[in-house]
């Protein structure tokens, strides 16, 4: 924040100068993040111990994972609100075929559920683009059908963790180097869509497809394209986060995920993606998966009602926005000095 | 036949005519469906969903949404079991939960046209703000012995016949929301706020103001139907009306309002709402799971906006080919 105070007169190109502030954005995460761990680990030291760090990450992981996707769509100024319902689809399908076929490996059941998951993502971006129907309504219609088929396929029954073969539910406790899996896996996911985002042509069209969508069609950006891939690659990654779902808790029904789509998009708004589209990075939207776990099970360590959570998470969204608006005025309000300069 | 065409295309109208088809065709061929009983259950479902649509109608025209609706529900009926477990009398609770509705509506409204905030954004954290608060007050707990009278009275019949007590109750507010909306200079700046807001405001109209207003009535209606939701059940918990903001915005957007603001109708919403509450009940009767029937739903929403999006765009065409045509013809004429 204080280089916005700083005299326009010596200032970087503008488009630096935004970098920058975003940066302090993210800053700011984890410096809350930062705060919270502290002060909960001086009241328990245990906070710290590897068990909790270790959970805190694996609790973190599949969130984390859909909060990439849906960063995508929310950088195109859109937004996916069917992902719960996906994850449930992509879950209840993989944990299906994994108790008929036990001896089916890993791979297969991560490639089912990332092909399901990409399935649904391109119905919503087919919707969104050639039907010419806002993101808001396709996937609020969607988010209803998914889950429709998901239930009206398993009805009332469940699979049960019994039912699953061993390797299957090892995978979410199973390490690489110490590493659990499935954070790995998370890393993986958010490392790899903020590298695309930041330094891949694609990446840049998207920003430009969420900052100004006409003017990103007139610069010859292949907005069909790029939007199809982002819901397909939100799908794909709700598809992929519904396979790490079953193996993880391993007792899944039709409403596994259910209202997930909430907690999604906190954290992509808490970790400083702007609902406007065209700023926000995809790791702040880690990040912001990151602290919305940490402050759950914080809250627990501090012995706090556990029913505060929500309220929690319902107040850092209004406060992120807030804070976005914010930076969005003093950057309007710099650029116009920096213009009456010139 | 230009006439007829506009009504065709008009979707409101439409989904008129296939409400009506819907209910004829449900109490002939579904047993059970047309009785009284039935009646009454069907008037107690559609209730909750009626009474928050309608403010929804009159925000989604102005183009702004309003999510946090449910959760404003949900935070007036745990409110009314704690004040109940306090021993407030029934009649101070009342109007205290429609009065907290409106300070959630309040905060909304500020955080929308005070701090120019995104209004999907806003109510997305209010949303689960709300909820969040609902679940401080009274956990996973529940409250139950709301006075006989006052329960008995919402899910009673006028008389003992076979019109519900709330039916009075619902008609009413739907006539005072269709008559501010169809027939009021109030009503006509809506259209225009949602249609362009900057030429609205450059046209006198206080767009900042109507919203914030819009916004409170919206977190009223929301505390009112917590009382009722709480009422009719005879229970008041947190969870109440979790999801119900979704199936008001399928329902308003089905009746033929514009997400992006400016167009639709109320009767268009009601026929909406009683279309999807007639499906999910009838299907209810021939022993088909609600949760299947989402399918239904989330289809009928994306149709809604689809389908006049391929007509518009058919249309379209012929039109343009239509005038390659006549053009062509000009040419052909001037070079004979």
């Amino acid at each position: 924040m204080t280089q916005l105070a700083a005299p326009p007169a010596n200032t970087p190109a503008p488009a630096r100068r935004r970098n920058g502030l975003l940066k302090t954005r993210e800053l700011g995460i984890v410096l809350a993040l930062a705060l919270l761990v502290a002060y909960t680990a001086i009241d328990n030291p245990r906070f710290l111990s590897a068990q909790s760090i270790r959970d805190n990450l694996l609790n973190t992981a599949i969130l984390a994972v859909m909060a990439a996707g849906q960063a995508v769509v929310v950088i195109t100024r859109n937004i996916d609100l069917s992902v719960g319902s996906v994850l449930g689809l992509s879950a209840f399908t993989v944990a299906t075929m994994m108790s008929e076929n036990p001896d089916l490996p890993m791979i297969a059941a991560i490639a089912v559920g990332v092909l399901v998951g990409a399935v649904c993502g391109l119905v919503n971006g087919v919707l969104v683009r050639f039907g010419k129907v806002p993101a808001l309504v396709v996937t609020l219609g969607t988010l209803y059908m998914y889950r429709g088929i998901t239930y009206s396929w398993a009805g009332g029954s469940q699979v049960n963790a019994d039912e699953l073969p061993g390797h299957f539910l090892n995978f979410a406790n199973d390490d690489l180097l110490g590493v659990p899996w499935l954070v790995l896996i998370a890393v993986v996911v958010v490392g790899g869509v903020s590298l695309m985002m930041r330094n891949y042509r694609v990446g840049r069209e998207l920003y430009a497809m969420g900052s100004s969508p006409p003017a990103a069609e007139l610069a010859g950006i292949r907005v069909a394209r790029n939007l199809l891939g982002a819901f397909l690659l939100s799908g794909a990654l709700a598809g992929l986060a519904g396979v790490l779902f079953a193996a993880r808790f391993g007792t899944v029904d039709a409403s596994a995920g259910t209202s997930y789509e909430l907690n999604v998009v906190a954290a992509v708004v808490v970790g400083g993606v702007a609902v406007f589209g065209g700023s926000g990075t995809v790791w702040g939207a880690g990040l912001g998966a990151l602290l919305l776990t940490v402050i759950s099970s914080a809250l627990a360590v501090l012995d706090i009602n556990q029913f505060w959570q929500q309220a929690i998470v319902g107040a850092l969204i209004i406060l992120a926005i807030c804070a976005d608006r914010l930076v969005a005025v003093r950057i309007a309000r710099s650029l116009r000095k920096r213009d009456a300069h010139v | 036949m230009s006439e007829l065409r506009k009504r065709l295309s008009s979707w409101d109208a439409a989904i008129i005519v296939l409400t009506v088809l819907v209910l004829v065709i449900a109490s002939l061929a579904v047993d059970n469906f047309g009785t009284s009983r039935n009646f009454t259950f069907l008037v107690l479902d559609l209730l909750p969903i009626i009474l928050v649509a309608l403010p929804m109608t009159f925000i989604i025209v102005t183009g702004e949404i309003d999510l946090s609706v449910a959760s404003t529900l949900g935070l007036t009926s745990s409110l009314m079991g704690w004040f109940w477990n306090h021993n407030f009398s029934i009649e101070t609770i009342i109007p205290l939960c429609v009065l907290i509705g409106a300070v959630a509506g309040v905060v909304n409204g500020f955080l929308v046209t005070g701090l120019g905030l995104p209004s999907l954004a806003v109510t997305i954290g209010t949303l689960a703000l709300y909820r969040g608060l609902a679940l401080v007050v009274l956990g996973d707990s529940a409250v139950a012995d709301f006075p006989w009278n006052y329960t008995g009275w919402v899910t009673g019949t006028l008389g003992g016949g076979s019109v519900p007590n709330v039916l009075i109750l619902m008609l009413a507010l739907a006539v005072v929301f269709g008559v501010v909306l169809h027939a009021t200079p109030v009503g006509r700046s809506l259209y225009a706020i949602g249609a362009n807001a900057q030429a609205a405001h450059f046209s006198g109209i206080r767009v900042a103001r109507t919203k914030f207003w819009l916004y409170v009535v919206s977190g009223a209606v929301a505390g009112l139907v917590g009382v009722l939701w709480t009422l009719r059940y005879s229970s008041a918990r947190a969870d109440n009306g979790a999801g119900l903001e979704l199936a008001v915005v399928a329902a308003v957007l089905l009746g033929g309002v514009s997400i992006f603001g400016g167009k639709g109708s109320l009767p268009g919403v009601l026929a909406g709402v009683v279309l999807l509450a007639a499906l999910q009940n009838a299907l209810r009767l021939e022993d088909v799971s609600g949760q299947a029937l989402n399918i239904v739903t989330g289809a009928l929403l994306v149709l809604s906006v689809l389908l006049p999006n391929i007509i518009t765009a058919v249309r379209g065409n012929w039109h343009r080919r239509k005038l390659r045509q006549s053009s062509k013809e000009k040419t052909a004429a001037r070079f004979v």
